[in-house]
């Protein structure tokens, strides 16, 4: 970063070289010129944003008073598949993901072509979306929630698989050696060498991604995967707007009470 | 002398205690209600497969004849996530800032914290369908909804970041006479400037993935065009559409990666030809979703 223009006298403190300035001034520059393209060519109606405010505010008016009688009629069961849908598709996660975050791992699977090809299993399931899954799953098992579940399911690979492999890859290698000098096999390295020094960065992702699952799979019903989204979805398309508020504020409660959970059972466990 | 040590042949070494036989029981018998709960039979799985089959042969060769309709969509998408994000980023900053508890004091801290947690704790898909409800179809709801989302997840971060910076340098600027908006200009936005980009590169690269999907609600980009194709069972074309969504992903993480290389990395254009490695810091997980 100190660079000196010469080693004469007139030696002075430049905080950046000319091509750092150059790259900064660059991305810069390419940030303005894609936000005036944008504004420039998007197709946004200036009437539509004009009343904005009054059309929220309308619509926060309609969403009033809250449905509460709505809650026990169907709102609760559907609120339970969600977290059901969240919960199983966690599981299913962790125990596709745990042997792709293996095989993606170099110390325990020292085969780069291997390494390779996890790596590419978790880049890929990572970058279909969860409702992009959910439409697929949707094709091939029809609407519910079995669609949702492996939604949720495929969508956590990549999640989970990654940072367990990355936890993989930074276990010291002491205890593991130690059980390979003993001739321990494959099975049995993972089971008492990696296992108990990945264990907390296990339960923390494993948590970690539950909390997400939770939100996402409050999503799904809207293509049809089953959960609280089909409720919403249906009570949107009937117009039964203090329904809609309901099923929001459930939406939301469940989400804090999620990241509440998570939080504590870290302060207990790890 | 010899048989000191008790000779338990019959007891596994480290075998699993019985805690942890307990909680895989419980959470086998979870499964089974839950799959029970939710309907899962072995049937529908069975005629699952396949449908898998032939869903699967209908995707390939993928269709790109209608590229135009695809271009367009693909770029309203990437116009939704520009704007929204540096709208957001805009937003957020101030948000976050008065969120930081070191700072500024209780009255003002509080409502933005609460702020950021209500824009937090919804799905961005969820925001767009109400703020399509209320702007009409089209990207403006899209937009709309994405900064939402922006602002939940910078405002929390900056929030954070801002707290934990070193209060001398504060008190140095403060000491030389400074006004509060010097104090933030020269002691604190320095400090937080590199993990700012970090948050503000992460956030683009997740507007641009959820951009892609907020059209399902009707809220502009290629994701109406996708659910339309869904609809209507043209899987070739949906093909199509997902290998572009992927593509421009990945291109849109790499530019992430390499913006934070120049502004936190500060390589130089020589190190770029030289080919270094740029993409240290994507090893690193700023947020929670990726």
């Amino acid at each position: 970063m100190i660079s000196s223009a010469t080693h004469g006298q007139n030696r002075t403190w430049v905080r950046y070289t000319l091509g750092q300035k150059l790259l900064r001034f660059t991305i810069y520059l390419a940030i303005v010129i894609a936000v005036v393209q944008s504004i420039r060519h998007i197709n946004i109606i200036p009437e539509f944003m004009y009343d904005a405010p009054a059309q929220m505010a309308d619509l926060l008016n309609r969403m009033w008073p809250i449905d509460w009688a709505h809650y026990p009629q169907s709102v609760h069961a559907a609120l339970m598949e969600t977290i059901h849908i969240a919960t199983l598709g966690t599981i299913l996660s962790v125990i596709l993901a745990f042997p792709v975050g293996l095989m993606a791992a170099n110390n325990f699977t020292p085969n780069a072509f291997l390494n390779f090809i996890g790596r590419l299993i978790l880049v890929s399931t990572r970058s279909v979306n969860s409702l992009v899954w959910a439409l697929l799953f949707i094709a091939i098992f029809g609407p519910g929630a079995l669609a949702g579940t492996l939604a949720i399911a495929f969508r956590s690979i990549g999640f989970v698989g990654k940072l367990v492999g990355e936890a993989i890859e930074q276990t010291h290698p002491g205890s593991i050696e130690a059980l390979i000098a003993a001739g321990a096999t494959k099975g049995s390295q993972l089971n008492y060498g990696y296992w108990p020094q990945i264990k907390p960065a296990f339960w923390s992702i494993v948590l970690l991604r539950w909390d997400i699952n939770v939100r996402e799979s409050a999503v799904l019903g809207l293509v049809g995967a089953g959960g609280i989204g089909m409720t919403l979805d249906t009570a949107m398309n009937l117009f039964e707007w203090q329904r809609v508020s309901v099923i929001l504020v459930s939406i939301f409660v469940i989400v804090i009470l999620a990241e509440i959970l998570i939080t504590q059972v870290r302060k207990r466990i790890l | 002398m010899t048989n000191t040590l008790p000779q338990r042949m019959d007891v596994r070494p480290f075998s699993y205690s019985t805690g942890t036989k307990v909680g895989i029981v419980l959470v086998l018998l979870y499964v089974v209600y839950a799959a029970a709960q939710l309907d899962f039979t072995y049937s529908r799985f069975i005629t699952g497969l396949d449908n898998a089959s032939t869903f699967l042969s209908r995707m390939v060769p993928p269709n790109f004849t209608r590229s135009n309709i695809l271009i367009k969509g693909m770029v309203e998408s990437l116009e939704i996530a520009v704007l929204a994000s540096v709208a957001g980023i805009a937003l957020s900053l101030p948000i976050g800032l008065l969120g930081a508890r070191n700072l500024m004091p209780g009255w003002a801290s509080w409502p933005s914290r609460a702020l950021v947690a209500v824009c937090r704790s919804l799905h961005p898909v969820i925001v767009a369908i109400l703020f399509v409800k209320a702007v009409g179809f089209g990207a403006l709801a899209g937009i709309m909804a994405l900064v939402v989302a922006s602002i939940g997840f910078i405002g929390k971060l900056f929030t954070e970041a801002v707290e934990e910076i070193s209060i001398k340098q504060v008190e140095a600027v403060r000491a030389t006479g400074a006004s509060f908006a010097n104090v933030i200009l020269f002691a604190v936005l320095p400090q937080v400037f590199s993990r700012f980009v970090g948050f503000a590169t992460y956030q683009f690269d997740s507007n641009l993935r959820n951009s892609t999907m907020v059209g399902i609600v009707g809220a502009g980009g290629i994701g109406g065009t996708l659910f339309s194709a869904f609809q209507r069972f043209d899987y070739d074309f949906v093909c199509a559409i997902l290998i572009t969504i992927i593509a421009v992903i990945m291109l849109g993480e790499i530019l992430a990666n390499f913006v934070r290389a120049v502004f936190v990395d500060n390589i130089s254009p020589g190190e770029i030809l030289r080919h270094k490695r740029i993409s240290r810091i994507s090893q690193g997980h700023e947020g929670a979703d990726t």
